[in-house]
């Protein structure tokens, strides 16, 4: 089994989503990417550790999953607010943090 | 143990319990003191109790310890040399010196513990009933009792240091008894002058004890294994003849000093007088055996010291002799123009502290010795009948002129016991003090001193003249004053008399005292005869003045002789061998004695005399000089016998027609006459030498020393303090705009501006757009995960 395979795809994966996090303007899309991101990184994590043959990678995995879920969920609902006291859910307007 | 060390050795010296532990006995007292102190003001009898059962105590300690010695001393043959018993321990060390603490006791230090124990016991007694109701009862207790802690210490003191001690603890008693009605100020001011005029002369005994130390302590550590203060190696250095003579002088005539304020010689007698402020009680335990015989005791206690340092017996004349001699006849000539009844003994005590000294000066230490133990009974007889007239007759009054007179009806015990305790002090056949008195002047002549023998004999009239005026006045004549039943506040509340001034407040206190609790009748009914807790001390005194004479009676032949054979150190060279050297802090110092050669020589001999004081021993040590005894002579008696007499007579027959039957020809005579009134005035100024010393010597001494101190406050401290507060604030304004204004604000403000140039500078990447953060992240971790794979590659 290639490896290689694999972690083209992690990587392909990675770019995509930093890609998307510094380039969308919509917070809904950016936590999108965010998630590819993670998911590339759940990638890398299997492909090494099918090819160790061992489980700590998978178990790994598996956390980054369940991280990966609450994290969206508490994402969404500050997009949720977002959107609620600002109807809209462009990042660009969120600048009043400006120093 | 002292006992073992000398039971190895040829004379055998018997000791016992008392002895050994003699050194407990000014601890009684003391440990009294403050038990009065803590407690007193509890007790039944105000703290009383405490005082009078320590000094039984003492006596009790004191009386057999003198019977343990009578033993040791009757032992041994009589020319063998008696060892004290001495103890000694460690007191505190400092720099190389010890300084011990313990007991040198001896037939001397005996003789005056017994003395002090006895008449501290009367005094206290009869304090009981003279002070009754007085609001620092307690008070006067604590000090009295301290007070003969302070001089039975000084007794039994194995050291300078430890006199020193009981010697100052007395000073300062002196100051707080005679004070005793501090609310009036003639009474602190009697009490400053008993005070500072002492200390005036305490300044000889530090110099004199340092002297010596420094001058005698390499030879004493060498030779006895003791400290230079150790009294005994002081008497043996001193006898040793490896003493420079300028040391032992200058030493000698320091420790004098200390004595000439202490026993109230001339000049400094001066505070002895005004210390009658006190209660009588008081008086009569400074005046007759603690406060001023401490002098003498002192020099009686390091006597081959002065023998060495003054010469005694080498010539006709020495510094002791001679301040004895003037202080008999200055004084007895003042107690003529007093009127007060307790001064003309004060100055009489003055006088009979001048025959001390005068005998010590010419060699008559025995008799010197004897002189403090007789007078001790008599004086204090004397002041106790004083008391009693003014409690019960007088109404606390002690002007003989003015209330007194005729109270030999009404007090016949104070009468009797003052009659014979008059006689003894003038005297008179076989009363104590003609034997104490005719032994000193017979002795002075006999030693050469025959100048002094003649101002002996003067005084012995002045004398009898003094005291016949004295007790005239008071119990001869009609009654006048509060004597005749006057009341006291009538009879000289108006008055101005100098000495009356410090009764008057005595009169008022105790009479105060005495309304509360209704004893003012009194004043109504005239004098009466005093309790029985004053005559009852009175009698024991009277007897002990006309009995304690025959302790050394020497007209009745040497058998009678016993003070001489018990108390008299004997002038024999010792052997000292095997020297220890005290070990630890509870060393006692040891000396073994062997073979005395003067046992030897003595059993061969007969009377041997040895040359301690005359030259210095070969080998061994001499602890007292030899001294001559004059043999008794009744032809030299009669002569003063009769001056006596003939003082009493012409006293008398002056007293009564001056005083009773106011002959024209006599009244008045020192007004009409220029040079009697001259004379009279000199007299009753006291020789000016309170002028000389209160306007003189202290104005030109402390006035410009005040001045000086004032201008150097007001110019030279003030100018420090001023320059220093100057220079302060200079240095402060200086700082203020160096250190605090430049580097310490400088460094923070320096550090908020970086802050505020730092934020200044990163303030552009908080542009608020989450996209840039974003950006940031992954360009900080892209950094990051290349210089992981730079350093893991």
């Amino acid at each position: 089994m290639l490896v290689n395979q694999f972690l083209m795809l992690g990587a392909i994966l990675f770019c995509i989503g930093v890609y998307g996090v510094i380039a969308r303007k919509n917070a809904v899309l950016v936590l999108m990417s965010i998630e590819l991101i993670l998911n590339s990184v759940n990638i890398n994590l299997l492909a090494f550790s099918l090819r160790n043959g061992s489980t700590d990678g998978h178990t790994f995995a598996l956390y980054i999953i369940a991280v990966a879920a609450a994290e969206v969920g508490v994402g969404l609902a500050m997009v949720l607010l977002m959107y609620r006291n600002r109807r809209s859910v462009g990042l660009d307007e969120l600048s009043e943090m400006k120093g | 143990m002292l006992v073992q060390a000398t039971e190895t050795a040829e004379t055998v010296l018997t000791s016992g319990w008392f002895l050994d532990h003699a050194y407990i006995i000014p601890l009684i007292p003391a440990v009294a003191f403050f038990l009065i102190i803590f407690f007193g003001k509890r007790m039944p009898m105000k703290g009383s109790e405490f005082g009078i059962a320590s000094m039984v105590g003492a006596l009790v300690f004191s009386g057999g310890a003198a019977y343990q010695w009578i033993q040791r001393v009757n032992g041994v043959s009589e020319e063998a040399f008696v060892e004290p018993v001495i103890k000694s321990w460690t007191w505190w060390q400092n720099g190389g010196f010890s300084f011990g603490i313990g007991q040198h006791i001896d037939g001397l230090s005996l003789t005056i513990l017994v003395v002090v124990a006895f008449i501290s016991t009367l005094v206290q007694i009869y304090s009981t009933e003279y002070l009754h109701g007085d609001r620092r009862y307690t008070h006067f207790f604590a000090s009295l009792t301290l007070f003969s802690a302070g001089m039975l210490n000084m007794v039994v003191a194995e050291n300078m240091i430890q006199l020193i001690l009981g010697w100052e603890i007395m000073g300062l008693c002196s100051f707080m008894l005679i004070g005793h009605w501090w609310e009036d100020g003639a009474n602190s001011r009697a009490a400053l002058k008993a005070f500072f005029t002492t200390r005036t002369g305490d300044i000889g005994l530090l110099v004199g004890t340092s002297v010596l130390f420094f001058a005698a302590n390499d030879w004493t550590q060498k030779n006895l294994g003791v400290s230079g203060f150790s009294i005994r190696g002081l008497s043996a250095w001193a006898l040793s003849g490896t003493a420079g003579q300028a040391a032992i002088t200058v030493g000698a005539v320091a420790l004098f000093i200390a004595c000439i304020g202490k026993s109230g010689q001339f000049p400094l007698h001066t505070w002895l007088p005004d210390a009658m402020a006190g209660p009588t009680p008081v008086s009569s335990l400074l005046h007759s055996s603690t406060m001023v015989v401490a002098g003498v005791f002192l020099v009686a206690r390091v006597y081959p010291v002065f023998f060495e340092g003054m010469n005694i017996l080498g010539t006709n004349v020495n510094f002791i002799v001679v301040i004895g001699g003037v202080t008999i006849v200055i004084a007895a000539a003042l107690a003529f123009v007093q009127t007060d009844i307790k001064k003309v003994l004060a100055y009489s005590t003055v006088s009979q502290l001048g025959y001390m000294m005068m005998g010590l000066g010419a060699g008559a230490w025995l008799p010197a010795v004897f002189h403090i133990f007789t007078h001790a009974f008599f004086k204090a007889c004397l002041f106790l009948a004083a008391g009693s007239i003014s409690h019960s007759a007088s109404h606390h009054s002690f002007d003989m002129k003015k209330d007194m007179g005729g109270l030999r009806k009404f007090m016949p015990i104070t009468f009797t016991t003052w009659i014979i305790s008059t006689l003894a002090l003038c005297g008179v056949f076989p009363f104590s003090g003609f034997f104490s008195k005719d032994e000193i002047i017979d002795n002075v002549g006999y030693s050469g001193y025959s100048l002094f023998m003649v101002i002996g004999l003067v005084g012995a009239f002045l004398t009898a003249a003094y005291m016949t005026r004295a007790t005239y006045l008071t119990f001869f004549g009609s009654p006048r004053g509060a004597a005749a039943g006057e009341h006291h506040d009538e009879g000289h509340g108006h008055d101005a008399h100098d000495s009356h001034d410090a009764h008057d407040a005595h009169g008022h206190d105790a009479h105060d005292a005495h309304d509360s609790h209704g004893h003012d009748d009194h004043a109504s009914h005239g004098p009466r005869e005093s309790g029985p807790l004053i005559t009852i001390p009175l009698i024991i005194l009277a007897t002990l003045a006309i009995g304690s004479g025959l302790l050394n009676a020497v007209p009745f032949g040497e058998n009678w002789e016993n003070l001489k054979k018990w108390v008299e150190p004997r002038a024999e060279v010792v052997n000292v061998t095997g020297v220890k050297e005290p070990s630890g802090s509870h060393g006692e110092s040891r000396f073994v004695l062997t073979a005395p050669s003067g046992v030897v020589a003595a059993e061969e001999g007969g009377h041997h005399k040895s040359d301690c004081g005359k030259k210095a021993p070969e080998s061994g040590v001499c602890y007292a000089p030899q001294l001559n005894h004059a043999p008794f002579k009744w032809s030299k008696a009669a002569l003063s016998l009769g001056i006596v007499f003939a003082g009493m007579i012409i006293s008398w027959l002056l007293c009564v027609q001056l005083y009773t039957r106011k002959n024209k020809a006599l009244v008045g005579l020192t007004q009409r006459n220029k040079v009697l009134g001259a004379g009279y005035a000199f007299l009753a100024n006291k020789y000016y030498l309170d002028h000389l010393y209160e306007k003189v010597i202290v104005r030109s001494i402390a006035y410009p020393i005040s001045r000086g101190a004032y201008w150097i406050n007001q110019n030279v401290l003030d100018g420090i303090v001023n320059g220093a507060g100057i220079g302060s604030r200079k240095i402060a304004g200086w700082v203020y705009r160096n250190v605090d204004q430049r580097v310490v604000d400088g460094a923070v403000n320096g550090a908020g501006n970086a802050a505020q140039g730092a934020g200044g500078a990163l303030q552009p990447v908080q542009s608020g757009k989450v996209n840039q953060y974003g950006a940031l992240l992954f360009g900080a971790a892209a950094i990051g995960a290349l210089v992981l794979v730079i350093i893991n590659t």
